[in-house]
């Protein structure tokens, strides 16, 4: 048997059934192994004793018939977890404790799961790097110095480096599908409405989705197929038939059709990533899979569409953030002093920054230039998703426009940093299901991902288009610990 | 369109988020940057199309209104950011 924190989700849960392992092992396995990997700073908060205790008592008293039994999981600092504290890497919140948890979390506890603590990630999931955190940046085990992704980097940065089996992160415009492109891992979007938001740090409601990261497609289908569910405290959450993903997991996708859309192949485009997709689609071609040109014509204006419609929403959902009932509050003079103290040094400059733009296309005078603008933009974006779907079962890109980047080579450039995107953001702003799986590695050996984006519910097409392509690209991650003395 | 300093400062005041003029005039190079990328909306003509308002095509349900969350008060109060036993503390606003 292999060293207990690189083995699979499937993996563990099959040794821990078959009495092979202990929770208690596992978990201690994970644990130590965190310890020794504080340099990649994936943690905000620790709840190892926590994890320890609950971890016995689960051996003392086993329930075999749970899908994670015993199961340790670290999970993104932006899910509430009742008594624990959640900051959303910011300042704002560095001291709050939530009285109440997240419904994906608790469908993760109920299932079996045991927390481990809170992943890093950037101050309300605004930033591409994780570099926007206000606990420091993180760093990605693939190489030093370099950024993991983000928003959930350090989920994609805990999972890659084996501190986690499994972990959680949250997609407003790529925060999954981008850390695990860039970490050679698996991340998964589901369709709006499909996991619920109650419970997540609001960022932008309209574009928020929960989902799993993992270190294999099968894996991800078991995690998805655990944290959906119709909620009625999230009143966008939607009934539809979830599937049983694992269950229904096949690599059987003979004669599904999947689109190109031309229209990805944006100008200066690095030529490892267009051979990434060439290659991409002899891989589906390979599985059975039949190629279909496509075109999404308005792909170009998803980006200028998404920093209107997400700041907007994040300008209203983070107007909570006052200093009156909880976080972060600075001395002011009276009232509206306290207020604009409190914001102005309990939040970082992303997040000012996009509160500043939300506020500003939102405010009289230029709402209809900016947001009603934006709002039928995004319209057209889903009506070329709706008409391609018509021709094609689901679409095949790059994940990102490159590999991962260095940390701090972006962080001057706000534009640059939101082209990392490109490919993503117009899947959320469509509301739809995308897949990133680990395709192949750059120049310098650092991984590259490729999406393959679904219909709305259609979790189970994409999960198995990616599992079939998986085994054919034989995809290995190579991390050298390095960061381990 | 250039955003400049003083709208920077109107925007700041509707955000609730103090901003000094080193801090202006950085937002404002930023801003415009932004700006200019996302300008290229206008390109497009959306007369004649709906916006997009919800993403989930959905009617929202009626559920009854009762309170859940019970005796959680305690827990609620210990985030205040100032300690009072039974309020949440502002600075005075009424003379």
């Amino acid at each position: 048997m292999s060293d207990i924190t690189s083995q699979t989700l499937t993996e563990l849960v099959k040794n821990i059934k078959e009495k092979k392992i202990s929770s208690e092992e596992t978990t201690k396995a994970f644990i130590e192994r965190g310890k020794k990997s504080k340099v990649l700073n994936s943690y905000i908060t620790e709840d190892f004793s926590n994890a320890l205790e609950k971890a016995k008592n689960f051996d003392k008293n086993p329930n075999f018939d749970l899908k994670l039994p015993g199961i340790p999981i670290a999970v993104k600092d932006l899910f509430c977890t009742n008594g624990v504290k959640t900051t959303a890497g910011s300042k704002i919140l560095s001291n709050f404790i939530p009285p109440y948890e997240s419904t994906v979390t608790q469908n993760i506890w109920n299932e079996g799961g045991i927390l481990l603590g809170k992943l890093n990630c950037d101050e309300f999931a605004m930033g591409s790097s994780n570099e926007t955190s206000f606990f420091g940046n993180v760093q990605s085990p693939i190489d030093k110095d370099l950024v993991p992704g983000g928003s959930s980097g350090g989920s994609a940065s805990a999972l890659a480096a084996n501190l986690t089996p499994i972990t959680i992160g949250t997609d407003t415009g790529g925060s999954i599908r981008q850390p695990a492109s860039f970490t050679g891992t698996v991340g998964l979007k589901p369709t709006y409405g499909s996991c619920s938001r109650y419970g997540i740090v609001a960022f932008a409601s309209s574009l928020d989705q929960a989902g799993p990261m993992s270190k294999n497609v099968k894996d991800c289908a078991l995690l998805q197929e655990i944290i959906s569910s119709y909620d009625e405290k999230d009143s966008t959450s939607i009934e539809f038939k979830r599937n049983e993903y694992t269950k229904d997991l096949t690599k059987k996708i003979k004669g599904k059709k999947i689109g190109i859309p031309k229209e990805y192949r944006v100008d200066g485009m690095p030529k490892e990533i267009e051979d990434l997709w060439t290659k991409g689609i002899e891989y589906a071609k390979d599985c059975g899979a039949e190629i279909v040109e496509i075109s999404l014509p308005y792909t170009n204006y998803a980006l200028p569409t998404y920093y209107i419609v997400a700041p907007a929403e994040a300008s209203s959902n983070l107007a909570r953030y006052d200093g009156v009932k909880y976080g972060f509050r600075s001395k002011g003079e009276n009232l509206i002093d306290m207020y604009e103290k409190t914001r102005s040094e309990g939040f970082g400059s992303e997040v000012q920054r996009r509160i500043m733009i939300g506020t500003y296309v939102l405010s009289s005078g230029y709402y209809d230039a900016y947001y009603l603008k934006a709002q039928k933009v995004r319209k057209l974006i889903k009506n070329d998703f709706d008409d391609a779907y018509k021709k094609v079962d689901a679409i095949l890109t790059p994940s990102t426009p490159s590999a991962a980047f260095k940390i701090g080579e972006k962080t001057n450039d706000p534009v640059s940093m939101y082209l990392n995107d490109i490919f993503t953001v117009p899947v959320n702003l469509a509301g739809l299901p995308a897949i990133s799986i680990p395709s192949g590695v750059d120049a310098r050996g650092y991984p590259l991902g490729l999406q393959i984006i679904g219909k709305a519910f259609d979790e189970q097409n994409i999960l198995n288009i990616a599992y079939a392509m998986e085994e054919k690209i034989e995809f290995k991650n190579k991390i050298t610990d390095w960061w381990i003395k | 369109m250039t955003i400049d300093l003083k709208t920077i400062k109107h925007i700041s005041k509707l955000s609730r988020i103090s901003v000094d003029d080193e801090k202006a005039k950085k937002l404002a190079g930023d801003l415009n940057s932004i700006f200019e990328f996302i300008e290229k909306l206008n390109k497009l003509d959306t007369n004649k199309v709906e916006p997009l308002t919800s993403i989930a095509e959905t009617t929202l349900k009626f559920r009854t209104d009762e309170v859940k969350s019970k005796n959680i008060r305690n827990q609620i109060l210990k985030n205040s950011p100032e300690e009072n036993e039974d309020f949440f503390v502002v600075p005075k606003v009424v003379e």
